[in-house]
């Protein structure tokens, strides 16, 4: 059983519920892919809208646990911030820690994610860091007091897959004992499933689930892939080889010649 | 007085923040707020007085990944 900041949970995906359709697919997505985390946001409420709260009701009802982000923040004081207002919101000390320090590829700005993530650990928040596989920047990270990491595979919502597999396999390597959670740039369920194989713990998702032709199916489908993902890591897999080798015995076949 | 909300100039006589909220027609318990940089807590809104030039963020959950 996954275990994350004490907290146990049965099921390796982190959904976000952004880009849906409809609330109505949201919330059908969510329960279809079996998730126990979904990610939310804060952003500006016009005046007497309370379009906030509905959202926010929608998703209390699903009896998942909250992940706040800091989405959209690009210095460690606006994620500070913004991580305290969702925990005054929200009434949880998680928060999905993201700084974002480049406009095209929304990398993290590691620096000012390090700076931060110290600041609200010492504060009491259980931070989710999304960061990149960089090994020096993850041991910032749990010297800051993270118990979690979250690299990147590819960057938000490019779908690209596991752009640098080595370097998720290194950091696999170098934190056995961490919960290491795939954030951002998955596109298909065999992208999840890569992932899982490599001994992740768990894969965060939005854009694949949200942006497909059928978000509830394709939710089903990435729950499927994560399972067998893990199951697959689990159980042992085999390394590749430069030649064949034959499965069936060669001793006792007939000799017809 | 003049005051920065989300943003945007206004111009209002609220006394603190807890007003301020009333007076504009927020409601409900999934706000969050700071002034000035700053968190304010739901449960010190009524004790935050506001000055001239105040720059206000009202914050509500929203969709994201």
């Amino acid at each position: 059983m996954l275990q994350l900041y004490g907290t146990d949970l049965s099921s390796r995906l982190l959904l976000g519920t952004a880009c849906y359709p409809s609330p109505a697919i949201m919330e059908d997505a969510i329960r279809a892919s079996g998730t126990e985390i979904v990610t939310v946001s804060l952003r500006r409420e016009t005046a007497g809208g309370g379009r906030g709260g509905q959202f926010f009701e929608t998703i209390r009802q699903l009896g998942v646990h909250v992940l706040p982000n800091t989405a959209g923040c690009h210095t460690a004081r606006e994620a500070i911030l913004t991580a305290r207002m969702a925990r005054d919101l929200f009434a949880t000390d998680w928060v999905k820690l993201e700084v974002i320090g480049h406009h095209d590829t929304l990398q993290p700005d590691v620096f000012a994610l390090v700076e931060a993530a110290r600041e609200l650990c010492a504060d009491g928040f259980k931070v989710f860091p999304y960061t990149t596989a960089d090994l020096v920047v993850a041991e910032r990270l749990l010297e800051a007091g993270c118990q979690v990491l979250m690299p990147w595979a590819s960057p938000i919502g490019s779908a690209r897959g596991l752009v640098d597999p080595a370097a998720l396999v290194s950091m696999r390597a170098h934190f056995a004992d961490v919960p290491l959670i795939v954030d951002a740039g998955l596109g298909r369920p065999s992208h999840a499933s890569q992932a899982m194989e490599l001994g992740y713990d768990a894969v965060l998702l939005n854009t694949a689930v949200a942006g497909a032709a059928d978000p509830v199916a394709m939710a089903r489908a990435f729950a499927a892939a994560i399972e067998a993902g893990h199951s697959g890591y689990r159980a042992g897999l085999l390394e590749p080889r430069d030649m064949a080798v034959p499965s069936t015995p060669v001793i006792g076949k007939a000799v017809f010649a | 007085m003049k005051l920065i909300i989300n943003g945007e100039q206004h111009e209002l006589s609220s006394a603190t923040l807890a007003d301020l909220l009333a007076a504009l027609d927020y409601e409900g318990d999934w706000l969050a707020t700071a002034v000035n940089g700053d968190l304010v807590p739901r449960t010190e809104r009524d004790r935050v007085t506001l000055n001239d030039g105040d720059r206000i963020e009202i914050l509500a959950p929203k969709q994201g990944g």
